[in-house]
C-alpha cells in the first residue's frame, strides 16, 4: 500500500513537473532557457511575460553630475514565475539613434529605481530594463528569461550649484556669518564687548614672566598637523600673542616645528611680533626651525631639546595624537610650567594630568580673541556665542517637543552626506 | 643580513627606552638618528607623491598606444594642477629678501581655504549632527523607551547642555550660570577620566608590541 502510495506521489510530482515545463514552453515560447550561456547576453523578444514598464530616466538633483536615476514600475509576473531581479541596460546616444545596449547595472527584486552613477555629463544616453524572471524547471532546476522594457527616452547627466537636502546648514551658515559680521561692525564702532576670563590665557603672561626671571628658554610647540589644520591656526595665532610678550621681556621663544608651511607661518608670525614690540633686530631665523615631519621623530626630537635645555615654560596649542604625553610628562619631569591647548578630544586628558593649564576645545580658539582683542576676533567670538545661545534653546524645545511627542524637532538639523 | 637588522633594532629599541632612566649618549644617538632618517624619509616620500606622483603624472600622464597604433596620453592632463605648483613655486620668493613678501600669497591662499572649507565641515558635522543626536525625549509615554533608555538620555542631554554653557564666553560664570558651567566641566572631566584610561590602555599595546619584539623576535625567550 505505502510502495503504490509512493510510487503514485512520484508520478504526481513527474506528471506536475512536466506539464510546468510545458506550460513554459507554450506560455513562455520566446523565452530562452539555456543554462550555459551568461543571463545578459540572452535578451530575446519577451512579449508572452510582463517587462517593465514607465521607464523613467532624469539627471540625479543635487549631485556634482555624473550620475542619472532609472525608475520603472515593476511587471507582475505570470503564475509559476518569480522576479529575482533587474538588469539595467545603457546605450550612447550616437546622433539621433542609439547604441548598443550594454548591462551597468543590476538590482534585485523589488527594487524599482536605480542609480547609475558612472556617466559622462557630456554625453546623452538611452535606458532600458531587463526584468529577470525566475521559475521552477523539471529535475527542480531553475530557469531564468528576460523581458526587456521598452527604450526611455534620452537622458544626460549634469552638475548642480546647489544641494537643496542641505539648505539647512546653508540657512544656519548664514545666520552665524551675519552675527559675527554684525557682532564684528559693534566692536570697530567701539563697543566694548565682554569675554569671560579663561585660565590658561590669564597665565600666558605669568608663564613668560617666570621664564624671564628664570632666564631660561620658552618652547612653544603648534602641534604635528599642517596649516589645513583647524587647531594649528588657531595655535600659530597664540603663537604671535606669545612672541610679542616674549619679545617684550626680552626672553627666547624657541619654536620647533614639524611641516614645512607650519615652519613658513610660525616665522612670519615671530618676525612680525617681535617688529610689532619694536624688537626687530631680537628675532633670529633659527628659532623658529624644522626637526621632521614624523610624529614620533618629532615628540624624540623634542623631549631630548626639554631634558637638556630645560626650557622654564612649554606652551602646546594645536593638534596632537599619541605624542601628547610622551611631550608633557617629559616637561612636567623637568618642572616646566606647561600650557596646553588642543581640540582632539582622545589627547585633552593627557594634557589636564600633565600640564599645568589646558585649553579645552573652543578655549583654544577663543584663546586669539581673548589675547588680541582686536574686534575682528572679538566680533567672531561674540558671534557664535550667539550662535551657541541658539543651539542651547533650540535643544531645551526640541527636548520638549520630542518627550510629548509634538514634532520630531530634530529633523531640521539632519544633515544629509 | 636579517639578524643585523634584528640586532640594530634592538640598540635603537633599547637605546629610546633608556630615556626613561635619564638623558644618556645612548639616547641621545638613537634619537639623531630616529630624527634624521625620518626627516629624510618623508622628504623622499613627498617627494615622489606629490611632486612625481601628483604634479608631473598629473600634468604630463604617461603615453601609450590606442588601437591605430598612435601614442596617446593614458588619461586626460589635469593642468589645475599647475595652479598648485605656481603657488608652491611662490612659496620658495622666500629665500630671496627682496621678494620674499610673494611667499605670503600661498599661505594666505592655503589658510583662507582651508577655513572656508572647514567651517561648511564643522557646521555640518560638529553643530548641526551633535544638535540632532541631542534632541531626544526625556519620558517613554509617546515612545518605547526602557528605563536605561530614559536615564542615559537625560544624562546626553544635561551633559550637553550645561558642557555648552561651560564654553559660552559672553557670561561670567556666576550665580545659576556658573553652577550649570560647573556640572559642564564636571561631565567633561569624567569623559576625560574614561578616554584617559581607554587610551592608556590602547598605548598598552603599543608597549606590549615592543617587549614582544626584544624577548621574541631579538632573544627568542617568547615563542
Amino acid at each position: 500500500m505505502n510502495l503504490q502510495l509512493v510510487i503514485r506521489s512520484r508520478l504526481f510530482v513527474g506528471l506536475a513537473q512536466v506539464c510546468f515545463f510545458l506550460f513554459l514552453l507554450v506560455n513562455l515560447g520566446p523565452l530562452a532557457f539555456a543554462q550555459d550561456e551568461p543571463v545578459p547576453t540572452q535578451l530575446v523578444d519577451s512579449t508572452p511575460l510582463n517587462p517593465p514598464t514607465n521607464i523613467e530616466v532624469a539627471d540625479t538633483p543635487n549631485d556634482a553630475g555624473g550620475s542619472i536615476t532609472i525608475r520603472w514600475t515593476e511587471p507582475i509576473p505570470p503564475e509559476g514565475t518569480a522576479i529575482k531581479g533587474y538588469y539595467i541596460l545603457r546605450a550612447e546616444a550616437v546622433g539621433n539613434e542609439q547604441g548598443q545596449f550594454d548591462v551597468v547595472g543590476e538590482t534585485s527584486t523589488g527594487s524599482s529605481e536605480l542609480l547609475d552613477g558612472n556617466v559622462v555629463d557630456t554625453l546623452n544616453y538611452y535606458y532600458r530594463v531587463a526584468v529577470i524572471y525566475s521559475a521552477t524547471g523539471v529535475n527542480g532546476l531553475e530557469v531564468e528569461a528576460l523581458a526587456e522594457s521598452g527604450i526611455s527616452r534620452m537622458v544626460s547627466s549634469s552638475a548642480q550649484w546647489f544641494d537643496w537636502r542641505r539648505i539647512n546648514v546653508f540657512v544656519g551658515v548664514i545666520f552665524l556669518c551675519g552675527f559675527i559680521l554684525y557682532y564684528i561692525s559693534r566692536a570697530k564702532a567701539g563697543k566694548k564687548l565682554f569675554i569671560r576670563k579663561i585660565a590658561g590665557l590669564e597665565a600666558v603672561d605669568e608663564a613668560v614672566g617666570r621664564a624671564t626671571e628664570m632666564g631660561k628658554k620658552i618652547y612653544f610647540i603648534p602641534g604635528t598637523q599642517d596649516m589645513d589644520n583647524v587647531q594649528t591656526i588657531a595655535g600659530v595665532t597664540i603663537l604671535g600673542r606669545v612672541a610679542e610678550v616674549a619679545a617684550t621681556y626680552d626672553t627666547y621663544l624657541e619654536v620647533p616645528v614639524s611641516r614645512s608651511l607650519v615652519l613658513v607661518t610660525a616665522k612670519e608670525i615671530v618676525k612680525e611680533a617681535y617688529s610689532k614690540v619694536g624688537r626687530p633686530d631680537a628675532f633670529h631665523e633659527d628659532q623658529v626651525h624644522y626637526l621632521t615631519d614624523d610624529q614620533f621623530g618629532y615628540a624624540a626630537g623634542i623631549d631630548g631639546m626639554v631634558v637638556r635645555e630645560k626650557p622654564a615654560t612649554i606652551f602646546f596649542m594645536g593638534a596632537f595624537y599619541a605624542e601628547s604625553l610622551i611631550l608633557a610628562e617629559t616637561g612636567n619631569s623637568i618642572g616646566a610650567i606647561q600650557i596646553a591647548g588642543t581640540a582632539m578630544p582622545s589627547q585633552l586628558p593627557f594634557f589636564v594630568a600633565a600640564c599645568d593649564y589646558t585649553l579645552i576645545g573652543e578655549e583654544l580658539f577663543a584663546a586669539s580673541a581673548y589675547l588680541a582683542r582686536e574686534p575682528k576676533l572679538l566680533g567672531s567670538l561674540k558671534g557664535q556665542d550667539v550662535g551657541k545661545a541658539i543651539i542651547l534653546f533650540s535643544i531645551v524645545i526640541g527636548v520638549l517637543l520630542e518627550t510629548f511627542g509634538v514634532w520630531r524637532f530634530s529633523s531640521l538639523f539632519g544633515v544629509l552626506d | 643580513m636579517e639578524h643585523v637588522a634584528l640586532w640594530v633594532a634592538a640598540f635603537l629599541t633599547l637605546g629610546i627606552i633608556s630615556f626613561l632612566y635619564k638623558d644618556n649618549p645612548w639616547y641621545k644617538l638613537c634619537e639623531a638618528i630616529f630624527v634624521g632618517i625620518s626627516a629624510g624619509y618623508w622628504f623622499i616620500v613627498l617627494f615622489w607623491d606629490n611632486i612625481v606622483g601628483k604634479f608631473w603624472v598629473g600634468v604630463f600622464p604617461p603615453k601609450e598606444l590606442n588601437d591605430v597604433g598612435e601614442l596617446v596620453n593614458s588619461v586626460e592632463p589635469d593642468y589645475w594642477l599647475i595652479v598648485g605648483a605656481v603657488l608652491g613655486v611662490l612659496m620658495l620668493m622666500r629665500l630671496i629678501p627682496n621678494i620674499g613678501w610673494i611667499s605670503r600669497w600661498p599661505l594666505a591662499f592655503i589658510i583662507g581655504c582651508t577655513s572656508g572649507l572647514y567651517l561648511i565641515n564643522y557646521f555640518s558635522s560638529n553643530m548641526m549632527r551633535q544638535v540632532q543626536g541631542t534632541i531626544m525625549p526625556l519620558l517613554g509615554m509617546n515612545y518605547e523607551l526602557s528605563t536605561y533608555d530614559i536615564i542615559g538620555n537625560i544624562i546626553i542631554v544635561i551633559g550637553t547642555f550645561t558642557g555648552l554653557i561651560y564654553f559660552y564666553f559672553s557670561k561670567e560664570h556666576k550665580g545659576w550660570f556658573g553652577r550649570a558651567a560647573k556640572v559642564g566641566i564636571w561631565t567633561i572631566m569624567i569623559t576625560f577620566g574614561a578616554s584617559f584610561g581607554y587610551t592608556v590602555m590602547s598605548r598598552m599595546s603599543l608597549l606590549i608590541g615592543r617587549v614582544d619584539f626584544l624577548f621574541g623576535d631579538w632573544l627568542g625567550l617568547i615563542n
